[in-house]
């Protein structure tokens, strides 16, 4: 089992300086492959000697995966931009406001710094059983140590669990979705662009992955449409410490309000399923309503429908109807219900 | 390459987790090479079949125009089961090769329909049907050496002509039961694994070398019934074979059929038959 060590096993280290070179190598290894972003993912596997690939492709010297391009129909970031080049981005801070609060409470500011957003979306799940090696579903097994009465699973999924009861750990990803961002990626048969909510899968589809992301595949960048620029926007993360966590449970939404009703909205929470999960029920329940306690309290109850908590993870649905609540109703108007 | 999968459990053992999965293609290409190597050899190398002498035809004059074979029941379980049991093949070996689909719950609530339905077959086959029938007597053993002696140039004695199921169907059945059943019990004991309607989930009603094992032993079955449908589906299409597949759609074949396949002596058509409802009742 898993064992911190200082030396990561031996592996060949490709550094392609463009992106067709980039993918070429990835296509050209497959499987043998391992994507290299920031490597705060990354590391703790090659260290822990989980995971032992062949060859690791770092895109850190790709400069066309960096940075933010801004246009009249939106901004696109480069997959390989930092988390901190995002909060501190103008525009970004002006007009999409979400992506740069749920940046910000990313883990910490020398996280953030090395961190990039394709990585955010693209980071594993954080279940210590599989992190520390065990052959559970997500890492080809047939088991589930979470999903049992014994397990530690207080911070597992209530929603969509399938077999493996893992969530996905990330706080970008809500806020993406939120904003209807689509997410291009270079794969061997060319550009091809989802939207943000479909990057992502849960167990039932893929139970060893938590993005659509196959091998030879590169997420390339995030383009985010000026069509939720300005909005009323709300991110919310709950985490056990609040200098630098996981999330337990965060939520995002992009609201548009005309004559004090809601006229469009977005709305997605993430921590709650082994995806991001976009509350489409919600969101269609709460247009033509003004945005308030009564509004959020009637969300936030929709928003659990269906919720099944394992052994201790129970908290999180009354944690996630206050969120959605608080994320309809906002904070001054929507108060905490246990 | 090995023909498992092991990983390491949190006790440090070494245990099964599961097939290899290139097995399914080993499974696919046997399938198609029988067919290959079985029609080839009707087509260029077969001699024409002769059976032992014919049964007077005095003692077949009450055989109807319409033998009844199989009654609405039988065939009811019959298409019960294969859609239970393609359901079954795809929603496991489709996600493998990459056609990705939530094929959990399709996959289990398909193994409960083939569970039941199997159920089923064994009262019905054991309490309303001649159960002794699908299974190999003697003249079937006899008959068979006798056949591969004459396959291989050797004297022996035409055989008798079938009873009411051919060796072959009778050893396809026995086959399918072998793997049925395997991917069965495994399969009702795997689905305390997952989320369902019939038991609360626990994943430690054995330990992770007993479960191994059953996870190889329902891969294995599995990827057994690949081969086995195939070829299955292969003699349903034949042309020789075509009056038997008919004969499980509306339950019964032709007299002309009967006589020539079967021995009316060792598949005894009553009298009164005329309905497939009558078929294959213990009279």
């Amino acid at each position: 089992m898993a064992v911190i060590r200082d030396v990561m096993a031996a592996f060949e280290l490709l550094q392609p300086n463009s992106m067709a070179d980039a993918q070429k190598l990835l296509e050209q290894h497959g499987r043998d492959a391992w994507v290299l972003a920031g490597g705060l993912d990354s590391f703790d596997w090659f260290k822990d000697r989980i995971k032992k690939p062949k060859v690791v492709v770092d895109l850190s010297g790709v400069a066309e995966l960096s940075g933010i391009r801004t246009a009249a129909d939106g901004v696109e970031i480069g997959a390989m931009t930092t988390l901190t080049e995002i909060v501190q981005h103008p525009v970004i801070q002006e007009k999409y406001g979400l992506l740069a609060k749920s940046a910000e409470l990313v883990a910490s500011p020398q996280i953030r710094n090395q961190g990039t957003i394709g990585g955010n979306v693209s980071q594993d799940a954080r279940c210590w059983y599989y992190r520390a090696g065990w052959p559970c579903y997500r890492a080809s097994g047939n088991i589930c140590y979470a999903d049992t009465p014994e397990g530690r699973n207080r911070e597992h999924a209530i929603l969509h669990a399938d077999r493996c009861v893992a969530v996905n750990p990330s706080d970008s990803a809500p806020a993406l979705i939120a904003l209807d961002a689509k997410f291009v990626m270079l794969t061997p048969s060319g550009e091809r662009v989802v939207d943000a909510e479909d990057y992502f899968i849960g167990p039932d589809i893929d139970i060893t992955r938590l993005h659509i992301l196959r091998p030879g595949d590169l997420l390339t960048a995030i383009r985010i449409p000026a069509a939720w620029a300005g909005a009323q926007f709300y991110f919310e993360k709950v985490r056990d410490r609040n200098v630098w966590d996981f999330p337990l449970l965060n939520v995002a939404s992009a609201m548009v309000v005309s004559g004090g009703r809601i006229e469009s909205i977005r709305l997605a929470v993430n921590g709650a399923a082994a995806r991001p999960l976009r509350l489409k029920s919600v969101e269609n329940a709460v247009v033509g309503k003004p945005p308030n306690a009564a509004t959020g309290e009637m969300a936030g109850k929709m928003a659990v429908q269906g919720a099944l908590p394992l052994q201790f993870n129970a908290y999180k649905i009354p944690l996630m109807r206050n969120l959605v609540k608080r994320a309809i109703g906002g904070v001054e108007q929507a108060t905490w219900a246990s | 390459m090995g023909l498992l999968e092991w990983a390491t459990d949190p006790w440090g053992k070494l245990v099964p987790i599961h097939i290899a999965w290139f097995l399914i293609w080993v499974a696919v290409i046997a399938g198609l090479l029988f067919f290959i190597v079985h029609a080839t050899y009707l087509r260029y190398f077969a001699k024409p079949r002769q059976f032992a002498a014919e049964v007077p035809l005095p003692a077949v004059s009450h055989v109807p125009a319409r033998v009844p074979r199989h009654s609405l029941v039988a065939r009811a379980f019959h298409w019960i089961m294969a859609a239970s049991m393609f359901t079954l093949l795809f929603t496991a070996f489709l996600p493998r090769l990459g056609v990705q689909f939530p094929w959990v719950t399709w996959h289990w609530v398909a193994g409960a329909v083939l569970t039941a339905s199997v159920i089923f077959h064994i009262l019905h086959a054991s309490f309303w049907l001649d159960f002794w029938s699908i299974w190999p007597d003697r003249i079937d053993i006899t008959d068979a050496r006798n056949r591969i002696l004459r396959f291989m140039g050797r004297p022996a004695p035409p055989p008798r002509k079938f009873a009411k199921y051919p060796l072959e169907n009778k050893l396809y059945h026995a086959a399918i039961i072998a793997a049925g059943l395997s991917a069965i019990v495994t399969g009702v004991l795997m689905m305390s694994r997952v989320r369902t309607i019939f038991f609360p989930r626990n994943p430690y009603l054995f330990s992770d070398m007993t479960w191994g094992m059953m996870y190889v032993l329902h891969g294995l079955a599995g990827v057994g019934l690949i081969a086995l449908i195939m070829v299955h589906v292969y003699f349903g299409i034949r042309p020789e074979k075509r009056p038997i597949t008919k004969s499980m759609i509306l339950g019964w074949m032709s007299r002309d059929f009967y006589l020539e396949e079967h021995d009316p002596t060792r598949w005894v058509v009553p009298a009164t038959a005329s309905s497939p409802e009558s078929a294959g009742t213990k009279d």
